[in-house]
């Protein structure tokens, strides 16, 4: 069981071919092999959520995932879905409400709002500090946080028809 | 806002139109990082760079009997596995002392431990491979004998004849001692009606940045010159301390800071792993790359607090504060931190003890002792939160005593608003604060006798809600005072170069730092401001010893008022440099010349003379086409460091509401708020997320942070499972308001604002607990207030 395993998956819409050991999880994949560093590692056991990414449309803790788990999946990571345009929104409301500090957790934080986002169109402060607890933030507090998310979502219920 | 500057009407560099200051304006460069395009230390690559992972002890003391590593270094991949003894010859080891800090001992500490282990977690073995997993299955089949010794962890018991000495060289366990005694303290006692006291107790904690430490050394031999990359906040020190241990000449030695996953004063200090892979990198001739995983972090990352500090306050029946008197006891760990000291925060909270308050009555002792568990050292707000828990602990015990509501006994004895300049009975020089003002603007912000009956209504239906109050004054700006003077090579003086390229664009090097806090967009406001040039215009460089002028960095809440007076008087330097280019261009006077909106302008109507772009254009490509005898000087450096007050105090004040659930010891927090004078306000809305980030740090510290030790010395919960830190969920709204004092000292009059939130959280939580406990007759002097604190003091368990 240590030796590499061929793995095939896309990754923010391109077809990645791997040869990755069992032991490999898949936040080192991403970063150490396809070099798409904006997936952060914080703990490496699934506590502070800086490694967040989507695989097959739901979030998970790549950290506690292995690569070779992500064969025939779809990932996608904070590069991903800044160039699809899908949170240019979200990523606006941050920058206007200074919801980053240093930055590390941010990819994630976007990733698990993002989320949020997806599956209700109306979550109160409540909800989403609820729904983002499994995220750490060391520098703002999270209410800044908190802030840009409900601003992104009274948006997007705006332009909705 | 309440602003007390004194000539409103007065336009100085900063009050032009368009000006920046006071506004809130995005800071540069976020897209970088939210796009997940930021280059943390933790993403750098380098050619040939291979990975250090240590060996660190199990033991919290032990002797070192043997390392056998033969079987590691057959493995594949394996480059180098380096012990202590070998380190020695590339590497000095170090002692932290300052002379500043009379009687300060410790012993030296070696890069990679030699002969013994000190606490759980110091490295006794460096392994070097082609990559971290393959270095860390090689750390694991290094094997050490061990021979344990009595280990000394409590730091009660640290100084008796019993206790094994740690170090045997320097006699005892006792690192460092302060006395002060001033005005008749007996005296005021004993008039007073009544005396208070209490033993209050400080978890040990640590600051949890998200991205580990993390360093990047690479020597180039043929350069004979070290790069080092890291996330540091004083990148001109770690320069200084890598090059006086490794024998360089600091020219020699190169740091570079780029993005830095959180700092919080943990990555202000020098690590003795971060020396093992400096001297690493400088051994093996090649790129060496360390990343503490998290369990190191919480085994080596400096850990701060950790006090036990009996208090007593004197009080007459009218609420006048008679005296305060505290004997504060901490441990350190085995070695005082390097190069800034272990002594800082004991002697912090001896400094700041009842700081706000009028009575000159003071006594203190401080004790700092060392123990067998991790290194403990300056994290934010360093000794504000215990010198603020006792201060107004004990103001809260007595208000209770003598029957008065806490609001009026801080108004009694808070030092007036008009009697400044003045000293604290410690020897602070305060220039001006305003604790009536900020107490009078919180009690309106919070409602606060709306908030009494609320929770007097309450109370009748078994709901138990409290509200605490805690004013605090704040260590900003600090000059060599600080360091400088107890001869540490930490610069209190910080520089900004401004220059226009050639197209009219602005070009910034400034030494200070940043991990979020905002000081590229504090620059950059300042100096497009000045210049009349707007913000996208800017470009802001720092974290590079190569690039900036020399400097102390980010840290102690200086950036922006020692850094941002720097950036200020280099701006208004080259805007007199490029009115007197414009003048020549345009056959004019520079008095009647002024820049705004990328352009000279006329002074008197602000019509448009000549864009700086084509003004830079005729500098740079077509200076034949200038008058005869000028030579433009389109670039500008200034250094500010503080003269007047060895520190520029700042002052606030915290409230704190929240419910106990007094079944199952709970605490849930339903609102805090804060108000603040950092004197001007640069950018609101990065002070307001400064406090706000403050704050919830101080709140992690009240409820819920505590690195647990066992009487052995190992730490028990050493992982973020464990390890509980502030989430989302269970984090109140914090509302923010601040008055304005600009100290006089600068003309930006900016004062530190990053460490206030941390000083007094902790405070307002503990008295908020202790006010809604009242009808229990329970009284808790003891963070973090978990559960079973809160039901052990209800005498439910």
């Amino acid at each position: 069981m240590t030796a590499p395993l061929p793995i095939s998956l896309h990754v923010n819409g391109e077809r990645v071919d791997a040869q990755v050991l069992p032991r490999l999880n898949l936040a080192d994949f991403l970063r150490e092999q396809l070099k798409l560093t904006g997936t952060h590692v914080g703990c490496e056991h699934g506590v502070c959520g800086a490694c967040t990414v989507r695989m097959n449309g739901e979030i998970v803790r790549s950290c506690l995932m292995l690569a070779v788990q992500t064969h025939g999946a779809t990932v996608e990571t904070i590069e991903g879905l800044s160039d699809s345009g899908e949170i240019t929104d979200l990523q606006a409301a941050f920058r206007d409400r200074n919801a980053l500090q240093c930055g590390f957790c941010t990819p994630g934080m976007l990733m698990a709002a993002q989320d949020l986002l997806k599956q209700e169109s109306e979550p109160d402060r409540e909800r989403i500090r609820e729904h983002l607890a499994g995220n750490y933030c060391r520098c703002t507090g999270y209410q800044a946080i908190v802030d840009a998310v409900k601003t992104t979502a009274r948006a997007r219920r705006g332009r909705k028809p | 806002m309440t602003s007390s500057r004194a000539n409103p009407e007065t336009l100085s560099a900063l009050d032009r139109p368009n000006s920046y200051i006071g506004k809130v304006v995005p800071r540069p460069n976020l897209d970088r990082l939210m796009q997940g395009r930021g280059l943390y230390v933790s993403d750098l690559e380098l050619p040939r760079m291979a990975h250090v992972v240590f060996v660190r002890s199990p033991h919290a003391h032990a002797k070192i009997v043997g390392i056998d590593a033969g079987a590691a270094r057959s493995m594949p991949g394996v480059i180098a596995i380096v012990t202590g003894e070998e380190f020695a010859s590339v590497i000095t080891p170090w002692v932290g002392v300052l002379s500043h800090l009379k009687g300060l001992k410790s012993a030296p500490q070696h890069a990679i431990a030699i002969g013994r282990v000190c606490w759980q977690g110091e490295a006794v073995a460096a392994v070097v491979a082609t990559g971290r997993a393959v270095a860390e299955d090689a750390a694991e089949m290094v094997s050490v004998e061990y021979e344990e010794l009595e280990a000394v962890t409590d730091m009660r018991t640290a100084l008796d004849p019993q206790v094994p000495v740690i170090h045997s060289s320097l006699g005892d366990n006792l690192a460092f001692e302060r006395n002060l005694d001033a005005g008749p303290v007996d005296a005021a006692f004993a008039g007073s009606d009544e005396i208070v006291e209490a033993d209050f107790v400080f978890g040990r904690h640590t600051g949890v940045t998200l991205e580990p430490r993390a360093v990047v050394a690479d020597w180039n031999v043929a350069e004979t010159r070290l790069t080092i990359y890291q996330g540091t906040q004083a990148p001109h020190m770690v320069q200084n301390i890598a090059a006086l241990h490794l024998g360089l000449e600091e020219s020699q030695v190169r740091v570079v800071c780029k993005d830095v996953g959180g700092s919080f004063g943990i990555k202000v200090h020098i690590y003795a792993d971060e020396m093992a892979t400096y001297a690493l990198s400088k051994l093996l001739r090649r790129p060496i790359k360390f990343v503490a995983d998290r369990v190191e972090s919480f085994n080596t990352d400096i850990h701060a607090r950790d006090h036990r500090c009996w208090g007593r306050i004197g009080v007459k029946r009218d609420g006048t504060i008679m005296a305060f008197e505290i004997d504060d006891l901490t441990g350190i760990g085995p070695y005082s931190m390097y190069p800034r000291t272990s002594a800082i925060e004991a002697n912090q909270v001896v400094n700041l003890v009842g700081g706000p308050y009028k009575t000159k009555n003071y006594r203190a002792r401080a004790r700092v002792v060392f123990q067998n568990k991790n290194v403990m050292c300056q994290y934010r707000s360093v000794g504000h939160p215990i010198a603020c828990s006792v201060t107004e602990g004990l103001v809260d015990l007595a208000a209770s005593r003598i029957g008065m509501d806490p609001l009026e006994v801080r108004r009694r004895n808070l030092i007036a608003d008009d009697a400044y300049p003045c000293a604290s009975p410690s020897g602070l020089r305060f220039e001006l604060l305003s604790h009536h003002a900020a107490l009078n603007k919180l009690t309106a912000m919070m409602n606060y006798d709306a908030l009494r009956a609320e929770q007097a209504a309450l109370r009748k239906k078994n709901v138990h809600r409290g509200i605490g109050i805690a004013s605090f004054i704040e260590v900003t700006n600090p000059s060599a005072a600080f360091y400088g003077v107890g001869g540490a090579r930490i610069s209190s003086q910080d520089g900004v170069t401004v220059r226009l390229d050639a197209q009219g664009a602005v070009i910034c090097q400034t030494s200070i730092t940043e991990q979020g806090q905002g000081s590229e967009s504090l620059t950059a406001q300042i100096v497009g401001s000045v210049l009349g040039v707007s913000m996208a215009r800017v470009r802001v460089i720092l974290g590079d010893t190569d690039q900036t002028p020399y400097g102390g960095g980010t840290w102690a809440s200086r950036g922006a008022g020692i850094g941002g007076e720097a950036a200020l008087q280099a701006a208004k330097i080259l805007r007199k440099n490029i009115l007197d280019v414009a003048a020549a261009i345009l056959q004019s006077a520079p008095t009647e010349l002024d820049i705004a909106n990328d352009a000279v302008v006329k002074a008197s109507d602000g019509t448009a003379r000549i864009e700086l772009r084509e003004l830079a254009r005729i500098v740079y490509f077509r200076p034949d086409t200038l008058p005869p005898g000028i030579q433009p000087e389109l670039m500008a450096t200034r250094h500010f460091v503080p003269r007047n007050y060895p520190f520029a105090f700042t002052n606030g004040v915290q409230a704190s509401w929240l419910e106990v659930d007094t079944d199952t010891g709970f605490v849930k927090l339903l609102r805090h708020w804060v108000v603040e004078d950092c004197g001007t306000l640069i950018n609101p809305q990065l002070v307001d997320e400064q406090i706000r980030g403050g704050v919830v740090q101080g709140l992690g510290a009240a409820l819920f942070e505590k690195c647990i030790y066992d009487e052995r010395g190992q730490l028990t919960n050493a992982n973020m499972a464990d390890y509980l830190v502030p989430m989302s969920g269970e984090m109140p709204d914090i509302d923010v308001g601040h008055v304005v004092s600009p100290t006089a000292e600068t003309e930006l009059g900016a004062k530190g604002a990053g460490e206030a939130g941390t000083a007094g959280a902790a405070a307002a939580v503990a008295n908020a607990v202790n006010d809604a406990l009242k009808p229990f007759g329970a009284i808790i002097t003891e963070i973090p207030l978990t559960p079973q604190v809160v039901l052990t003091a209800l005498r439910r368990i």
